[in-house]
């Protein structure tokens, strides 16, 4: 029960950023093949800085949570230093003990990300 | 008649697990102190290597492996029991089959599975296909979970999920031709719990073309049904010890005698030569040509305590009670939560194993399952190794409660008061 706490259901309830970008300059679908996630993700760039960025897809509650909290976290910021973020991030706002089993679904959405910017 | 309570005392996890809620045998079942029992001493007593030790102890591993073999010939009704191979699993059962029988297949011929089949009796033969030019032909499902092998098609909801009780007679006849060396089904969906009319669709197939080679995936199948190779008309027939109260990395093949004996041996080394020279290697005939190296021996003489266990039941009366149980589990998931569970595969419970998959109120299936875990509740959720079934039903991710011999009415309830606080969570 511990991960599902109030924070994480409010985002899986009332996702942020949640939906189709129409002018993006990068799109992204990514598939977690253990349980069927998928999802999309959506991203304008402008100057090296996220200018706007959406996911939107078939996700559980701790990857709608995740994505939610990162497309929050990552507008305005560097690409450069988004490049550099690591997965204790993720862990660290999502602010739960994660199993094994679901670490997948909580760094899908930075999966996702990272391979959205990797060239940019 | 089957006491859950009474079976649950033979089963130590319930003395770690008290209040434990397992509903994923379909995955793995649970052990009885006999067969545990029956590991520790091999490994105590008498834990040699077998066939050619002249000593007690190897002597003794052999026979107690040898006497399994005899009892499992016997539990599906093996005219010999040369015709049981013991491999790692029932993967392994099938990759071995279609490896050795895929040496006597060509360009152009067809291989046929179907839709509703554990990937391991699905990609081997589709890679087969792929690899020799072979026709690659997956049988379809209608919308109840039937295979789609029926003349007429039935709309009527009145009939639904009464197929194989009543008149609908099999047609193979767009699916087996001449041309089809092999046809791999299973006997039970592990997802949707289908039972198919293995004997009817057997001589059907063989009706059309009597070459056809059938392979059976009884891994569903032997923990909870009779099964009688010999009455069924199959050429191949694999299964789990592990699914089956037995120890893991034990897997059966039986298969014809002749049939076996015609194959070219697949792992080549130990135990499994009459004699090598640097010119020329005689192999031994079946069942040892292919048990190359040292098998899993503790398994395997502990296997035959899970096969007593269940003969001691009775494996009528085992179905019996998971047929009562998976009626039950039926009315009332269906009853308590009406249309916001969708559960998948026949109506009728009469036609289906113990196997309730399910989608419920839109809620992730793994979101699901890590919260039912928190009650104690063991579900299964994601796709089951089945992904070709999952996209045919238009379903990314299920959830699946399976029951068995130590399951009652009591852990349905307990689902389903663990199905409600869910929805309350995530309402």
């Amino acid at each position: 029960m511990d991960i599902y706490q109030e924070q994480i259901l409010d985002h899986y309830k009332r996702p942020q950023n949640y939906g189709r970008l129409k002018s993006a300059d990068r799109q992204i679908e990514l598939n977690n093949p253990l349980c069927g996630d998928k999802i999309s993700m959506d991203i304008k760039i402008s100057k090296s800085i996220v200018s706007d960025i959406k996911f939107s897809g078939e996700t559980c509650a701790i990857s709608t949570a995740s994505a939610s909290l990162l497309t929050e976290y990552v507008k305005g910021k560097k690409i450069t230093d988004l490049k550099k973020m690591k997965s204790s991030f993720i862990f660290k706002l999502l602010g739960i003990e994660l199993s094994t089993s679901r670490i997948k679904c909580a760094l899908l959405p930075l999966e996702a990300l990272h391979k959205l910017i990797n060239d940019a | 008649m089957i006491s859950a309570t009474k079976i649950k005392r033979d089963f130590p996890i319930f003395k770690h697990h008290p209040d434990l809620v397992y509903l994923d045998s379909t995955a793995t079942s649970l052990k009885p102190q006999s067969v545990i029992d029956k590991t520790v001493e091999y490994y105590s007593q008498y834990s040699a290597n077998i066939a050619r030790g002249l000593y007690d102890i190897s002597i003794k591993a052999t026979a107690e492996y040898e006497l399994t073999r005899q009892i499992t010939a016997k539990f599906i009704n093996a005219s010999s029991s040369d015709e049981i191979v013991f491999t790692r699993s029932t993967t392994e059962s099938i990759n071995l089959l279609a490896n050795c029988l895929g040496k006597k297949i060509n360009q152009g011929d067809e291989i046929v599975t179907t839709v509703m089949e554990h990937h391991s009796n699905f990609v081997p033969w589709q890679q087969l296909a792929f690899e020799i030019g072979a026709v690659f032909k997956v049988i379809d499902i209608d919308d109840y979970g039937y295979l789609d092998i029926y003349r007429g098609k039935v709309q009527n909801s009145k009939v639904k999920g009464q197929k194989y009780n009543s008149k609908f007679k099999i047609n193979l006849s767009n699916l087996i031709t001449k041309k089809t060396r092999i046809l791999a089904l299973t006997y039970v969906s592990n997802v949707l719990g289908t039972i198919n009319p293995i004997k009817e669709i057997i001589k059907a197939a063989k009706d059309i073309n009597p070459q056809v080679i059938i392979v059976i995936d009884a891994a569903q199948a032997a923990p909870h049904l009779p099964i009688d190779v010999q009455n069924l008309g199959a050429d191949f027939l694999v299964f789990s010890s592990h699914k089956m109260l037995g120890p893991t990395g034990v897997g059966v093949l039986w298969g014809k005698l002749p049939l076996l004996n015609s194959l070219m041996p697949y792992n080549f080394g130990g135990e499994m030569i009459e004699e090598v020279f640097i010119k020329k290697t005689t192999f031994r005939s079946a069942p040892h040509r292919f048990e190359a190296g040292t098998p899993n021996i503790a398994g395997v003489i502990a296997f035959k305590d899970a096969i007593k266990y269940l003969t001691n039941l009775g494996m009528e009366n085992v179905r019996r009670h998971e047929l009562s149980l998976g009626r039950y589990a039926l009315a009332r998931l269906n009853d308590e939560f009406a249309n916001k569970i969708r559960i998948l595969g026949p109506v009728n419970p009469e036609d289906r194993g113990a196997v309730t998959t399910f989608t419920f109120n839109n809620i992730h299936s793994h979101d699901l399952a890590d919260m039912l875990n928190s009650y104690n509740i063991c579900v299964r959720a994601g796709h089951h190794c089945a992904m070709p079934l999952h996209n045919r039903l238009k379903v990314t991710s299920t959830s699946r409660a399976s029951f068995y011999i130590y399951n009652d009415e009591d852990d349905v309830e307990k689902l389903i008061e663990g199905l409600k606080k869910v929805t309350k969570l995530f309402a």
